[in-house]
């Protein structure tokens, strides 16, 4: 079908709205005043300190967020340097810890530091620095006095490294307040007609989205997959590439410069209020908009499918998983004082469920707390091997999870481009496997600090394996490829190469399961439009060709392959575990028993 | 080593080519004009609509015939010499063989038309010809396709997915009528004009007229209308290739002649696919069968007799499947255009007339015979058994439940056949007992 010129208006509605929504971010000016600091610091003493250090910027109205930011950074940066100069362990400060050790063979005591510092604010914290890191060395003998001079080096390096954690700003800091601060000193138009902007951007956003989607019901009811391949958006042309390249940014800005997204956080605080009673976070702003992204394409996929109940049915289902599980309710449970959870996110997708904060967040949380930690834990251990044996790990993947409700509504007009070749099979089992064992890793260490206290195991700091898989495997992998790269390699590259939860599931569906994917007698005409619509790069058609029941680890039943299919040749199914593994026959040719 | 030679490299020659690699260590060479590498016939409309690109289509990736040492040549095969047992190619040196299969499918039917070779008129069959097809629909403002089959449908289809209008002309009564009995082929023809396609029964091709450059600019009926269009698809089914044949020892009638064993008459020559003509035809089959199930199952079968285990063409019960527009199609034995003397037949069909099955059985034995099925999939394996074992058809009604292959959740309807069967034949006695599942899940 050709798009009508309502269509197309429908479509340029989205786009000035989406447009609209980036402009957005251009409009606010920034003035940092006490007030705005008074509501993006909650610690007093930290609020006056930070009040002195940039009090340069104190009532300029700066035009653009960036070189707010930049200001932020730099005066925060001199405040550093200036808490160093003060509290830095220098030369002279060895020097007079040493003298008070005079002569050969000295006895080592921690006491004496007090002696060689002033009473000032800033010998205290020396004296109290070099006493703390010293205590061991206590009793200690030194032949000489060059032996306690080079420990005593030592010591003082490392507490120079750690001075600006403490009393300074670190750079972990200087991030959480450049995006506190932002959203705080951030006044003008979106500020003063949120609702306006509100309804300008998403508002006709999801209204032009659906005077484009809505029309398609006129087509009648059946596979309509014209010009797929001729499409510049989803034939991996020009506009796929514009709007992977925008996913990707947006992604890039949610994860790691979330201070240049305040105005959405803005947009969105009203809706935020309402739910959990608190400000929206980047998270809130993300978290709503997703939802809005599986609602609208929901509703297209199940308009384009809408002749088969099953897709029909498991879109209904992934609506309802992300609306209820994944926004309201852990927004709801905030409102109530609760621990904020997911609860259908299963580790190890759910990575930081066994994280210390989670961990204690549960625990001190009351029957509730308790009770969220034990199904977690039961989703982990007996929910998905036990579900999977029935349904196969479709039960989850293309029915439950976000990410899969993403890929199966907002992804499903990218499904196509996914690799079907053979490497690139051996490079996902490669790979999202040894995610899996990355995760499990990284969850023993955590769990071995948690209980133990202590941060090293096996000589690696656990704190570090959790940083880099959070860096590598949260965000870089889970968000920026995982969405971005819909339109090119499509809508399951995250699921595909990279969810060791799907890996887990997938272990189970491929050894211990009812579900497999049966093939109908000799009926194949070998035309491929199973292969080139399986999500999950899996070469369908080489299974059914040859008669094969298709039994893959990463198959995720979203059944596709069946819609597709010309000549009614495959059929998902959960069936008695007995014969599935059954050798490949092509029913037709009684001249002698052809094995394919 | 023997070295086995096999032109045309469609699903006959191809499947031909990987069985005999199964078998056998001989030297295997398949040869194409048409293509590099094997790719899906069936999927030529679907690259035209762009639901999929070429390479798609190619049901094995290009390193699968190095590592299965199925050597390659893509070339014109130009004369077949039997005697030196040697294949002279357009470009590349003649290919000694020690056996050879023919296995060059078949071309479209042109029945004298005038004008039938003008600049936009061609055929569906082959790369090239959608090629042809691709360059000639740029920007026009009709199509017409001549020929009510599979082929023609497909054809509307395609033009259909550009927003070209369309006319369908077709010989018969209803669409496919000449194989679709009556009520199914008029469920269809209603479907096709649902599309929008402007479908004329009746109506046969006269003549097709040049505008002054040679290129197409109407079709003339034999109604006498004359019909603006700058493409004509010519689809009125389709005949052996036999060019190549034609000047050999090779005996040839409307296909390359052959036996049981898919011998033709010179030794080590065998001819398989579209392009094979059974010498004596199997009882209840035609003698040239040209359909993508019998082209895989004759090269599966000339396979094993190439490597020593010679064994006769037998294809158990006739199956069959195509897709109209949105509606799904399969067949399972022999449901023909006309019931014959000793048949009766049952016909259902759903109130949305997209959903349909025809029975037919023996009028006094009720042995079941065969049955189309639209918009409502089937299990080949029951059928293929039920055929075998000879069951009557109340057997068929009481078990219809089993053989369904339709995708979960889906509407179940073997309750409104079993309820319309027995109020038209209250003496068979039809056991309707289905097991229910729990909540539908389990």
């Amino acid at each position: 079908m050709k798009a009508s010129l309502f269509q197309k208006a429908g479509m340029g509605i989205f786009i000035i709205s989406s447009a609209l929504l980036i402009v957005l971010l251009f409009l606010n000016k920034y003035r940092l005043t006490d007030a705005a600091l008074e509501r993006a610091v909650t610690d007093p003493s930290e609020r006056k300190m930070l009040g002195t250090a940039l009090s340069p910027m104190k009532g300029i109205a700066y035009q653009s967020g960036y070189t707010f930011n930049e200001n932020i950074e730099e005066y925060l940066e001199r405040e550093n340097q200036h808490i160093s100069s003060k509290f830095e362990i220098t030369d002279m400060d060895i020097g007079n810890v040493i003298s008070q050790f005079p002569g050969q063979d000295i006895q080592y005591s921690n006491e004496k530091i007090t002696n060689a510092f002033d009473t000032t604010e800033t010998g205290r914290f020396k004296a109290r620095k070099l006493k703390d890191y010293t205590s061991w060395m206590n009793e200690r003998q030194y032949e000489s006095e060059q032996g306690l001079r080079e420990q005593l080096e030592n010591t003082r390096q490392n507490i120079n490294t750690s001075i600006i954690n403490d009393q300074g700003f670190s750079d972990y800091k200087i991030k959480a307040l450049k995006l506190a601060l932002t959203r705080h000193s951030s006044f003008g138009p979106v500020s003063e007609n949120t609702t306006l902007w509100l309804v300008l951007t998403i508002g006709l956003g999801i209204l032009g989205a659906l005077i484009f989607i809505l029309p398609k019901l006129k087509l009648l009811p059946g596979i309509k997959n014209d010009h797929v391949f001729h499409s510049a958006n989803t034939g991996r042309g020009w506009i796929g590439y514009i709007t992977g390249t925008l996913l990707i940014g947006f992604y890039v800005i949610l994860y790691w410069y979330p201070e240049y997204m305040t105005s959405w956080m803005l947009l969105v605080d009203p809706i935020s209020k309402v739910l959990n009673g608190h400000e929206a976070s980047q998270w809130f702003f993300y978290g709503f908009l997703y939802t809005l992204a599986i609602g609208v394409m929901g509703v297209r996929m199940i308009i384009k499918y809408r002749h088969s109940k099953y897709h029909i049915i498991r879109t209904l289902s992934v609506i309802f998983f992300q609306v209820a599980f994944a926004f309201l309710i852990p927004e709801i449970l905030i409102r109530l004082n609760q621990p904020s959870m997911d609860l259908k996110n299963i580790w190890p997708l759910n990575y930081t469920f066994f994280f210390d904060y989670n961990l204690s967040t549960l625990t001190s949380s009351g029957t509730i707390g308790i009770a969220m930690l034990v199904w977690g834990i039961i989703l982990i251990i007996i929910g998905v091997p036990v579900i999977t044996y029935f349904y196969g790990k479709r039960w989850y993947c293309s029915w439950v999870c976000g990410c899969g409700g993403l890929a199966e509504t907002l992804g499903d007009p990218y499904r196509q481009l996914s690799d079907k070749s053979l490497k690139a099979w051996q490079i996902e089992r490669w790979m999202v496997h040894g995610i899996l064992v990355f995760s499990v890793i990284m969850t023993i260490g955590v769990l071995y600090t948690y209980f133990t206290g202590s941060s090293m195991l096996l000589g690696i700091n656990t704190y570090d394996i959790r940083s880099v898989y959070g860096f590598l495997i949260g965000a870089a992998f889970a968000g920026v490829v995982g969405v971005g790269f819909y339109p090119f390699m499509g809508n399951r590259v995250w699921c595909r190469f990279g969810c060791p939860l799907a890996a887990y599931l997938g272990i189970v569906q491929r050894f211990k399961s009812r579900f497999r994917i049966t093939t109908n007698g000799g009926q194949c005409i070998s035309c491929g439009n199973c292969s080139t619509y399986c999500e999950m790069g899996i070469d369908v058609r080489w299974y059914a060709q040859r008669g094969q029941n298709i039994i893959r680890a990463s198959c995720v039943g979203c059944g596709v392959c069946s819609s597709v299919c010309p000549r009614g040749v495959l059929k998902l199914e959960n069936k008695d575990p007995k014969g599935r593994f059954g050798e490949p026959i092509l029913i037709g040719n009684d001249s002698a028993t052809i094995r394919s | 080593m023997k070295h086995i030679v096999i032109i045309g490299n469609g699903i006959a020659g191809t499947t031909a080519a990987r069985h005999i690699r199964k078998n056998s260590d001989y030297d295997i060479t398949l040869i194409s004009a048409e293509s590099k590498h094997f790719w899906s016939r069936t999927a030529l409309m679907y690259i035209y609509m762009g639901h999929m690109k070429y390479h798609h289509t190619k049901p094995y990736e290009d390193r699968f015939w190095k590592k299965n040492r199925i050597n390659l040549i893509h070339d014109y095969v130009e004369k077949i010499d039997t005697k030196q047992k040697q294949v002279t190619l357009a470009s590349s040196p003649p290919l000694r063989y020690d056996v050879l299969i023919i296995a060059t499918g078949a071309k479209p039917n042109k029945f004298g038309w005038p004008g039938q070779e003008l600049e936009g008129v061609t055929g569906m069959v082959s790369l090239q010809d959608l090629d042809r097809i691709e360059r000639y629909t740029q920007g026009i403002a009709r199509g017409v396709v001549v020929g009510g089959g599979l082929i023609g449908i497909e054809l509307s289809e395609m033009l259909h997915s550009r927003n070209i209008p369309v006319t369908f002309l077709v010989r018969e009564k209803q669409f496919w009528n000449n194989v679709l009995p009556e009520q199914e082929a008029s469920m269809i023809s209603r479907h096709i004009r649902e599309h929008h396609i402007d479908l004329k029964l009746e109506t046969e091709l006269k003549e097709i007229l040049p505008d002054k450059n040679g290129r197409v600019r109407a079709v003339v009926t034999n109604t006498g209308e004359e019909i603006a269009c700058q493409f004509v698809g010519l689809t009125a089914g389709v005949h052996p290739n036999t060019d190549l044949v034609k000047s050999t020892a090779i005996e040839t009638n409307r296909g390359v002649l052959v036996n049981e064993f898919l011998e033709t008459n010179i030794p080590d020559v065998y001819a398989i696919g579209d392009c094979a003509e059974r010498r004596k035809a199997i009882a209840g089959r035609t003698a040239i069968e040209q359909v993508w199930y019998t082209g895989r199952m004759m090269g599966e079968t000339v396979a094993q007799t190439i490597c020593g285990n010679k064994i006769a063409y037998h294809p158990g019960p006739w199956f069959n499947s195509a897709k109209f527009f949105d509606i799904e199609y399969q067949t399972y034995g022999n449901v023909k255009p006309q019931l014959g003397a000793n048949e009766d037949e049952f016909y259902w069909e759903h109130s949305s007339g997209k959903l349909a099955m025809h029975f037919v059985f023996d009028k006094n034995e009720q042995t079941f015979f065969g049955i189309n099925t639209f918009g409502i999939r089937l299990k080949h394996e029951c059928f293929d058994q039920w055929l075998k074992e000879k069951v009557d058809i109340g057997h068929i009604i009481s078990h219809l439940r089993e053989a369904n292959f339709d995708p979960e959740f889906f509407k179940n309807h073997e309750k409104d056949v079993i309820q319309a069967f027995s109020g038209q034949y209250p003496e068979i006695r039809v056991a309707s007992r289905q097991r229910r599942k729990t909540l539908g899940i389990f």
